[in-house]
């Protein structure tokens, strides 16, 4: 088995600590524009959020991407597609290049005409907090900057329901278009699913068929703790009810590259943006977007903690029998007592299986002394309570669990409007009901007046959200990006995960400066350097001499 | 699962909050009468916010797919 202490130099291995982040494709909806293109609609909140930047720093919004190391056609299993073979989807390498005409090709009838006065479309953008915001296929997407635990994953996933916010205010003054607003979920009822992704950073040395072995029971029952819940069944919603999970209908394999079509439980893109030989980032596709901030703080906790069983070679002994329908089945039973078959005969139900993962990681996190109130690592003892507290109630009724288990606080609404209204599951105001859910505006979603409440549970406040969406986590290299861009805007050509890339004035050379260390690049590692250099030139001689990012 | 058993009854009245630095959760979910009157005062504030006209609305939400 491999030693989890050379993981993530620097994070105690055994518990929720670990390099991660997220990805939010929003849904996308111009309700005076129907028809109106997505791409194009997107590209106009990139632009929109790269003109308030500019505003507010009185200079350039932010940088461009750097594509050098996009690997999106290798597979973790230890091959690559053939490029001339690969479905156009997954060329995620590529600067995509918005004409009219491409957007005609990739998205149906284009509604965009760019002339000479109209600004190019924006497609990409990187931000001060160290964040990526960009057009992915037909939605906006914002990726997290990188994070040490699961209460900042949650913190700085929350700042891209900000960031996106502020975009949706600048935009919905708009007398021909109208507004466009943005949906925090992952389906439009109807046949599309659109992902919000989660990243974790991985050992190479720890065998992906492990990962595989160890994550897929997992996966196909954290849905009943951390699922947002969706009116409809099947993809595309024909038929009435309401199940836990908005994502589950739309996995169709148990491991593969694709993220679009025929979707994996274990997705196998193998593109590290760290130092290859020693990480994988493996890339998860499998969840919800939440709203909730319990049940995304579940999502990410108790995912790390799985990986952490699994690098400890202390993973429980659990085979699903057909994992997919499984998933399924788990996500159409609201009252959690279906039972799945295991390969050693079995019947477990997902409570079950759930409680047998919490144990295991409660066992590893004791061992390793993470868990402990005082000593422990400040933040896996909070995760296993909370994990405990959730199985719990839902074990007792999931009723009570709906002030912070997203698909049950949903639930309950909605409970609620069919028994007041006498509605049945096929009525167009629960319909409507589940996509105001995830509305970003807190006027008008749902999840978050209930937020504002307090009927749903906080972890985080709204100012701690507010300076998330501005400023870069202290502990990751997303420090040294998003302070990068924030001190020098005018001299960031284009960064990415794993660079840095700066125009020195004066020159037309670019200077790449590699950040190829997820924990290198911190705040302690690298203020310094921002403060005693002020000038971009002084920085730049400051950090190629000594190169202590 | 022996497991289970065990779990559900040791944590029950184990009331959570997070790591320190966090704001304190909110109460635990409040007893079934009280649950009522919440989830009415929830109806009156959700209706007051809906889009209009529902059948329109989701009729005309339409996603492209994505990953």
């Amino acid at each position: 088995m491999s030693s989890t202490e050379q993981s993530q130099e620097g994070l105690p291995p055994g518990g929720a600590l670990r390099v991660m982040g997220s990805e939010t494709e929003y849904g996308i909806h111009a309700p005076a524009a129907p028809g109106a293109n997505a791409t194009y609609l997107s590209s106009q909140v990139i632009a929109a959020y790269a003109r308030l930047t500019r505003e507010r720093l009185h200079a350039s919004p932010g940088a461009g991407w750097d594509y050098t190391d996009e690997t999106p056609l290798r597979d973790a299993r230890g091959w690559s597609v053939r490029r001339n073979q690969a479905h156009p989807d997954l060329l995620t390498d590529l600067e995509p290049v918005l004409t009219a005409e491409g957007v005609a090709l990739a998205h149906g009838p284009a509604e965009l005409e760019l002339d000479g006065d109209q600004e190019p479309a924006l497609m990409n953008l990187v931000l001060g907090n160290g964040a990526r915001l960009y057009v992915d296929h037909a939605h906006p997407e914002y990726s997290s900057p990188e994070v040490t635990n699961p209460r900042d994953a949650v913190l700085w996933d929350s700042a891209g329901d900000a960031v996106v916010l502020t975009a949706v205010r600048a935009l919905s003054g708009d007398q021909e278009r109208g507004p466009i607003n943005l949906y925090k979920n992952n389906t439009d009822g109807k046949g599309a699913s659109y992902g919000s992704h989660e990243n974790y950073l991985v050992p190479r040395s720890v065998p992906f068929a492990d990962l595989v072995r160890g994550l897929t029971p997992f996966f196909v029952t954290r849905q009943i703790v951390c699922g947002a819940g969706r009116v409809g069944l099947g993809q595309d919603g024909r038929t009435p009810g309401y199940q836990i999970s908005q994502r589950a209908d739309f996995f169709e394999a148990e491991v593969g590259l694709e993220t679009t079509m025929r979707r994996p439980i274990i997705n196998t893109r193998d593109e590290p943006h760290s130092v290859a030989d020693k990480y994988r980032r493996l890339h998860v596709i499998v969840g919800d977007a939440n709203c909730s901030h319990v049940a995304n703080y579940l999502k990410f906790g108790t995912t790390a903690l799985v990986l952490s069983l699994i690098e400890a070679g202390a993973v429980p002994e659990i085979e699903v029998h057909e994992p997919v329908a499984a998933m399924h089945r788990i996500s159409h039973d609201v009252d959690l007592r279906e039972t799945v078959r295991l390969l050693d005969g079995r019947r477990l139900t997902a409570l079950e299986i759930q409680w047998i993962y919490f144990e295991a990681a409660s066992k590893l996190a004791a061992d390793a002394g993470v868990a402990a109130e005082h000593g422990g690592d400040g933040h896996t003892a909070a995760v296993l309570r909370l994990w405990e507290r959730a199985l719990t109630d839902l074990a007792a009724d999931p009723g009570t669990a709906a002030g912070y288990v997203e698909w049950a606080a949903k639930r309950r609404v909605l409970e609620a409007y069919k028994s007041r209204d006498g509605l049945a599951w096929g009525d167009a105001r629960l319909g409507l009901i589940d996509i105001q859910w995830s509305d970003v505006r807190p006027e008008r979603g749902l999840a978050y007046r209930l937020l504002a409440k307090g009927t749903l549970e906080r972890l985080v406040d709204d100012g701690a959200i507010a300076r998330a969406a501005i400023d870069p986590p202290p502990d990751t290299r997303a420090w040294f990006r998003g302070k990068s861009i924030q001190r020098f805007p005018a001299n960031v050509a284009s960064a990415s995960w794993d660079s840095v890339v700066f125009s020195p004035p004066g020159s037309y050379r670019l200077q790449r400066v590699p950040t190829r260390e997820p924990l290198r690049g911190t705040k302690e590692l690298t203020e310094s350097l921002f403060e005693q250099n002020q000038d971009i030139q002084a920085f730049l001689d400051a950090l190629l001499g000594e190169r202590h990012t | 699962m022996a497991g289970q058993e065990q779990k559900s009854s040791q944590s029950r009245d184990e009331i959570e909050d997070v790591d320190p630095g966090t704001p304190a959760p909110a109460p635990a979910a409040p007893q079934a009468s009280e649950a009522t009157e919440g989830v009415d005062d929830l109806l009156d504030e959700i209706d007051g916010v809906l889009e209009s006209n529902a059948e329109e609305f989701v009729r005309g939400f339409v996603q492209k797919g994505g990953q």
